[in-house]
């Protein structure tokens, strides 16, 4: 029998939502949540001996939570861990590539499962990702891809694309029979033929940003507020999403010194608002810019603030919201901006 | 915003992710969920903090970078903490 350790959020732990993100680390005896489902769909020679577990906010906040973790799933006498999967969800991704990272440098063979998508893909280190749905409504396919790849894991096998495995490839040296220069010309007849995909050596596909020129003098620029962290008007009026932003909107902040708890709040649906809606300036510095801009240090700061929601947003909405924003600031005469992310 | 030419200061928590998707200019900050804010110390230690961490991203906003580049905190006297 392979003993399997299986890590999940507080969440799928039964513990909590939001507000107890700040779950330490922990392990109890079994499969738990979407484990007993994983469980069932693995081989009789696999078993899910022990949960590991932790608050989204205490994993990815604390760098050493992984190998904590790893230190739990040791104790409950690991051969293999499993972590997720997380669907879209930015930290709990990065958990469970931090913790499938930790145990494989451990020397346990490891796998995480998430969105192609997810941030925490990058994060893998030596262990395998393989893809899962977008959200948990996708739980059963996900698990199904999950626990063949678990099975082959186990079993001695590389993981690759065909078992679902996202993010960059192990790189390993082979003896092939054909030169280079035959898998060259190889090469660029099917890239004649219309292959745009072909390569052995996959690159990262990490976007280039040219960064913009520094301000002369922030004392004589016009500034702006910007946020990924749903603040809006209290009551949401706009109904902007908690999830998968389709929309972004501006909201007046002329005259105002402080965003006042009460009159703001945030919509935002991945992680617990409670400290912002007590203070809505512990997401939009409103206050704080405003002290900067009486004293000179800040020319002046523009008229509205620019929000949405970075929770599960596709990349390629952030980016037109990007230029959204970039354009309506050029055009009011901002010269600089302040975004905060949650 | 940057390739665009509007230098943006990025205030939050998850530095490596903000560096690998290229933010140029990344602040960080203490929680994911309140990057302007510590809800741990006390309500006035906590908005001359806010305060200082605007100060770094003034400085990130007039400072020329060629990659993303991390603009960390300054070792600071003890805080009064809730």
């Amino acid at each position: 029998m392979t003993r399997v350790v299986h890590y999940v959020n507080q969440f799928f732990a039964g513990i909590g939502g939001e507000e107890a993100a700040g779950q330490a680390p922990d392990v109890r005896e079994g499969a738990s949540g979407p484990g007993l489902a994983l469980g069932a769909l693995l081989p009789n020679e696999l078993q899910i001996v022990a949960t590991i577990f932790c608050g989204d906010d205490h994993a990815a906040e604390t760098p050493e939570a992984a190998e904590r973790l790893v230190a739990l799933a040791r104790s409950a006498g690991a051969e293999l861990v499993v972590a997720g999967p997380a669907f879209t969800s930015g930290r709990y991704g990065l958990a469970c590539a931090r913790v499938a990272a930790a145990a494989a440098r451990a020397g346990i063979p490891a796998l995480a499962a998430m969105h192609p998508d997810n941030p925490g893909v990058a994060d893998a280190g030596a262990a395998a990702v393989v893809r899962s749905g977008e959200t948990a409504r996708q739980m059963r396919p996900s698990l199904e891809l999950l626990a063949a790849a678990i099975a082959k894991l186990a079993g001695g096998g590389e993981l690759s694309t065909e078992d679902g495995r996202v993010g960059r490839p192990p790189r390993r040296n082979r003896f092939d029979e054909r030169s280079a220069a035959e898998r060259a010309v190889a090469m660029v007849l099917a890239r004649l033929a219309g292959d745009r995909e072909v390569t052995e050596v996959p690159v990262p596909s990490f976007e280039w940003v040219t960064p913009a020129p520094p301000l002369e003098d922030p004392a004589h620029a016009r500034i702006a507020l910007l946020t990924e962290g749903a603040l809006v008007p209290a009551g949401n009026p706009d109904r902007l999403a908690s999830a998968r932003a389709t929309h972004w909107f501006r909201y007046a902040i002329d005259g105002i010194d402080a965003l006042e708890s009460g009159r703001y709040e945030s919509v935002h649906g991945g992680f617990s608002t409670v400290a912002a809606n007590e203070d809505p300036n512990r997401l939009l510095p409103l206050d704080a810019a405003r002290e900067l801009e009486r004293e000179g240090a800040i020319g002046a700061l523009h008229r509205d603030y620019l929000t949405t929601v970075g929770n599960g947003t596709q990349v390629a909405m952030a980016r037109s919201f990007g230029e959204d924003w970039a354009g309506e600031l050029r055009d009011a005469g901002v010269q600089a901006a302040i975004l905060t992310a949650t | 915003m940057e390739r665009a030419g509007i230098p943006t200061a990025l205030l939050c928590n998850l530095v490596s992710i903000a560096a690998r998707v290229g933010a140029p200019r990344i602040v960080p900050t203490r929680g994911i969920p309140y990057p302007t804010g510590d809800p741990a110390l006390e309500p006035e230690a906590e908005r001359q903090w806010r305060r200082r961490l605007l100060e770094r991203a003034l400085v990130a906003l007039s400072t020329r970078v060629a990659e993303p580049t991390v603009f960390d905190e300054l070792p600071q006297p003890a805080e009064a903490r809730a």
